[in-house]
């Protein structure tokens, strides 16, 4: 008797793993590197190539780090938050423009805004790979420590910050 | 004449954009290295395809870096955990054996033995009631 449920015992306890497996967004990979240091580079300021810039230059403060191009449509689409969330102050962003042309670069921060408090230029994408981007927009948040504690993929927009960040930056100032 | 020229230039510009123009490796043995590690590397932009199969510029970026690493004498081990430390366990086509992949690895044959042993069990069972009505 006990037999004839065992099937329908081993298919419950199977529908969890069901769960959780399809239920993840597989385009959407988690990063390694959340909890980590973050990589070091050293890259020549966007505004003015003369200019070496490092991650030492935003330890001490919450950061956005934010990998954009001008190629990248999803950029264009989140410009207007990041110029929102520059101009309220909450937190510095900084820019790494990813293998772009760094004309076109100027020109889209001269015509559209500006929020980047650094901008740094990573023409040949060897910073890119070390922080394991894979897809433009991305946005990691950084703790005054330099850890990263977050990245978030595609478009940032006022929900995601809410949502995703605001907890982040709530509990570590706390 | 000239639109000859433009249909060829057009037909053949695909192959000059294909995969690295030539072998990346003077040496047979780094370019057969090569071509093998990025043959099991995921291209994350296009998902399944490899970064030797892609060029999209992160599979050329991706593609550039190994070559590097080649050349200044990493290991294959240490290319692919180069690659899991920046991208993650997702980026090799073949998961590493170690860690919660071990079950990846021995579940097959786990499943393999634990059917082996149902079968005989039944296998037994039904010669043995089969043996019992000769009986009969």
């Amino acid at each position: 008797m006990k037999k004839k449920y065992a099937p329908i015992i081993v298919f419950v306890l199977m529908l969890p793993i069901f769960f959780v497996g399809l239920s993840r967004n597989k385009s959407e990979l988690p990063s390694p590197l959340i909890g980590k240091i973050v990589p070091a580079f050293v890259l020549p300021s966007l505004i003015d190539p003369a200019v070496m810039i490092n991650q030492a230059n935003f330890n001490g403060r919450f950061v956005l780090f934010n990998v954009w191009a001008t190629w990248c449509a999803g950029c264009r689409e989140e410009h207007e938050f990041l110029m929102e969330l520059s101009a309220r102050d909450e937190i510095s962003i900084i820019g790494l423009n990813w293998r772009d042309n760094r004309n076109d670069a100027l020109n889209w921060l001269i015509t559209l805004g500006n929020p980047y408090e650094l901008s740094v230029e990573d023409k040949l994408g060897r910073t890119a790979i070390d922080w394991g981007v894979y897809g433009a927009p991305e946005t990691f948040l950084i703790n005054p420590q330099g850890v990263i504690l977050y990245k978030h993929l595609g478009p940032l927009t006022e929900r995601d910050w809410t949502l995703n960040f605001m907890p982040f930056l709530v509990t570590e100032q706390t | 004449m000239k639109t000859i020229a433009l249909v060829l230039v057009i037909l053949f510009s695909t192959i000059g954009h294909a995969i690295d123009n030539g072998p990346a490796f003077a040496d047979e043995k780094l370019q057969l290295r090569y071509e093998k590690i990025i043959a099991e590397v995921r291209c994350l932009v296009c998902q399944n395809q490899s970064i030797k199969s892609s060029n999209v510029f992160l599979a050329v970026d991706l593609r550039n870096e190994i070559k590097r690493l080649l050349s200044i004498g990493k290991t294959d081990k240490e290319i692919a955990n180069y690659l899991v430390e920046r991208y993650g366990e997702f980026v090799l086509y073949r998961p590493r054996f170690s860690g919660g992949r071990i079950f990846l690895w021995l579940a097959p044959a786990a499943f393999l033995v634990t059917g082996l042993f149902m079968m005989i069990k039944i296998v037994r069972k039904k010669t043995s009631l089969a043996s019992d009505a000769n009986n009969d």
